[in-house]
């Protein structure tokens, strides 16, 4: 009777974490599919009723905001910008850091190992403190407003992390691997490109997919660094949401344009985006 | 963007290395030029910018004066950055610890669920979009009107399930009619009811295409017979036009479910609800009372709750950012947990213990270390919080929703015109930020003598 008692007990708590979890998940869905059926409906249907009104009256469905969305220059511009930032940033961070992390794992010199203390200790510095003076230091090299800076600017605060991340991931690589291609007569250059990137790719990949995100998703360095023509899509958006209410039909597809590259990312490097956010944990 | 606490041992970061020599043959130059880039680049946006902040954060407002510390003391009396300052540490304490418990919580249940991969996905993905595109989101989630947020959708749908609607809102009685308007929007006869006669409650300012299609004529109420008080409450208009006004003409419609209450000194002797004729029926206490229909009948619709007005916007705002980062604390906890030993759960289990203390007594314990390193990074992350709030906090209560990161942009960039308070902002998060700094030096110069 008691075990009878017993399993119906926890079936019912079985049950209740069932239903908590479920109620959990769909609080987690509901506002993006919100932002998705919102983009999808007609300025006047968006204004008369909720997207919720789209379960009962499919028919609302319309593709015709994402239509005039990408035919609006600005916002197809802005998404060239991001893209011409994203890609440069995380090439850069991703050799510049190879190349230190490999000098700090297999290289000899006086301190290394001080210097590598440093470059952790940077790895939790807020990009806050360095706005005003680098916003001055690219005025006076001309580079305020241009894609160069706020690509020079992402690099520069994602090479901790690469460095950190590489470098000890370097150092787990086989010493006798080296030895031998030292053996073959490959100088440092070589050994980097042939043995080191190689070896490294699963580190270069979490690497380089978080980079690839923090970058396109940022909308501070570019707010700041970015002039009307340089802007990547972030700050082009930004811009409508002071206007929130009357222009859902621009700011609902435009964040849901800015968002399907980072999902598709997403869904296709899980592995490394976690293992990458689980490195050093996340900035 | 700055990294955080490093969790050793996790995924591609290795155990730290021994001490080991490097290869032979390489010559300080080549390490020189590999090092070069990252170097030039750390030295001139990292590193000179820290001084230079540093040091202008002790200049006045357009740099030409030394001030000494107090741009630091502005930050701090100042009403606008006093509210970023209180904001934030609102923020760092709050959001931090909420999301961390929730990553606990859904760590340990998705473990008994055979969807819990899937579970984790929909969790974590909000970790994937830009604080933009959630700001966005959110903005729609809180927008006011109940027919087009859905947060207040689902509020005003809760609250009018368990309170009782209002039955006529905006109804009331004619101008100079005996029923006047009295004290909180309810309406009060002046004569006193009498016995045996019926008394009359015309009211009128309710569509009559707000009535349901069923609703009866109203109809004039029989005396009550053992000294009570009787009448009618109905909508005193005749579709179509004529009718006497006060008198209950053929064709208008009652107004069922209005409650009438027979107050004398101030005090409710009696009440009654008017029936589907719209009559209604009180004891013989009610003679001599004046009747009143409380304003419970006519109150306004209620419209949910203004979630990013001046007091709950940060909060607000704040479940927002638990919607984005509650899925990295899972993902972490959920890492954690696969490394506690069964044997141990399964131990104190047969040794009588429930699910709650199994819980309490070992799960969290073994995970201590990997929920402080959660907590800390997003600590660290929220101290930082821009997007969002800059997203989210519509422009009337977006001095509400300050936080520190919002003020010196503001002040450097967004007209505040001070970039020596912005400094002096800059270097606090940096100062708050020093002791996981040193933190993370002293555990790799641990691990590195190891």
């Amino acid at each position: 009777m008691s075990a009878i008692a017993a399993k119906l007990a926890s079936w019912v708590s079985g049950g209740a974490v069932r239903v908590f979890l479920i109620v959990v998940a769909l609080f987690w869905l509901l506002p993006t599919i919100g932002l998705l059926l919102s983009s999808l409906r007609d300025p006047t249907d968006i204004a008369a009723s909720g997207w919720w009104k789209v379960l009962s009256a499919p028919s609302q469905l319309t593709v015709s905001n994402y239509k005039s969305l990408l035919s609006n220059d600005t916002v197809v511009n802005s998404l060239v910008n991001t893209i011409l930032i994203t890609v440069p940033t995380t090439l850069l961070v991703v050799v510049i850091g190879s190349l230190a992390g490999y000098a700090f794992a297999w290289m000899d010199f006086r301190g290394r190992d001080w210097w590598f203390l440093a470059v952790v200790g940077l790895l939790v510095v807020p990009i806050q403190v360095a706005l005003i003076p680098v916003a001055q230091l690219f005025g006076k090299i001309g580079i305020f407003g241009d894609i160069t800076g706020v690509v020079l600017f992402h690099t520069a605060f994602g090479l901790p992390f690469a460095i950190f991340l590489l470098r000890n991931f370097f150092a787990e690589i086989p010493r006798e691997l080296l030895e031998a291609a030292r053996l073959d007569g490959a100088g440092e250059l070589r050994l980097f490109t042939t043995v080191i990137m190689p070896l490294g790719g699963p580190a270069i990949a979490s690497l380089g997919i978080f980079q690839f995100l923090w970058v396109w998703n940022d909308m501070l360095v570019a707010l700041i660094f970015a002039d009307s023509d340089s802007q990547p899509i972030t700050v082009a958006l930004q811009q409508q949401v002071r206007q929130f209410g009357s222009n859902i039909d621009i700011l609902a597809p435009g964040a849901f344009v800015s968002m399907v590259i980072p999902l598709v990312v997403f869904f296709a490097f899980q592995r490394q985006f976690v293992s990458g956010v689980m490195a050093g944990a996340v900035k | 963007m700055a990294s955080t606490v490093t969790t050793g041992g996790a995924a591609a970061a290795g155990p730290p290395p021994v001490k080991r020599k490097s290869l032979m043959g390489t010559r300080p130059w080549v390490a020189l030029v590999f090092l070069l880039p990252a170097l030039v680049l750390l030295g001139s946006l990292v590193l000179y910018p820290i001084g230079y902040t540093i040091q202008r954060s002790l200049f006045d407002a357009d740099n030409s004066a030394f001030v000494g510390l107090k741009n630091f003391g502005e930050v701090f009396t100042d009403h606008s950055n006093l509210t970023a300052v209180k904001n934030n540490a609102i923020w760092v304490v709050i959001a931090p610890v909420v999301a961390t418990a929730l990553g606990l919580i859904f760590a340990v249940l998705t473990e008994r669920v055979s969807w819990g991969t899937a579970f984790k996905l929909v969790v974590f993905m909000p970790m994937a979009i830009s604080m933009l595109a959630a700001g966005i989101i959110f903005r729609l989630v809180y927008e006011n009107d109940p027919d087009r947020g859905v947060a207040n959708a689902v509020v005003v749908g809760i609250h009018d399930t368990f309170a009782e609607a209002s039955a006529y809102p905006g109804a009331r009685p004619r101008p100079n009619a005996d029923l006047a308007p009295s004290a909180g929007g309810s309406f009060t006869t002046k004569a006193q009811a009498q016995p045996g006669t019926a008394a009359a409650l015309p009211l009128i300012g309710v569509p009559q295409n707000k009535l349901p299609g069923d609703t009866q004529d109203a109809k004039a109420a029989a005396p009550a017979a053992d000294g009570g008080v009787s009448g009618t409450v109905w909508l005193d208009f005749k579709p179509g036009g004529g009718g006497t006004t006060g008198a209950i003409d053929p064709g208008e419609k009652a107004l069922p479910g209005v409650k009438v209450e027979a107050v004398k000194d101030g005090k409710v002797v009696a009440s009654a609800k008017s029936g589907d004729d719209g009559t209604f029926a009180l004891p013989a206490s009610a003679a001599g009372a004046r009747l009143r229909l409380p304003s419970s009948n006519f109150a306004t619709q209620y419209n949910g709750v203004d979630w990013l007005g001046p007091s709950l916007v940060t909060p607000s705002i704040i479940v927002s950012y638990i919607w984005m980062w509650a899925g990295f604390a899972m993902v972490l906890i959920a890492a954690g947990l696969a490394g506690v030993p069964r044997e141990l759960l399964e131990q104190a289990r047969v040794d009588g213990a429930n699910e709650w203390q199994v819980f309490r007594k070992i799960t969290v314990p073994l995970l201590a270390p990997v929920l402080v390193v959660v907590l800390i990074t997003l600590m660290i992350n929220v101290l930082k919080i821009f997007d969002l709030v800059y997203i989210i906090a519509p422009g009337a209560s977006q001095s509400d929703a300050n936080v520190l990161a919002l003020q010196l942009y503001l002040k450097s960039f967004g007209g505040g015109n001070d970039q020596g308070v912005g400094s002096a902002i800059g270097v606090l998060l940096l100062l708050l930020v020093l002791p996981v700094m040193i933190f993370n030096i002293r555990r790799l110069r641990r691990e590195a003598r190891r």
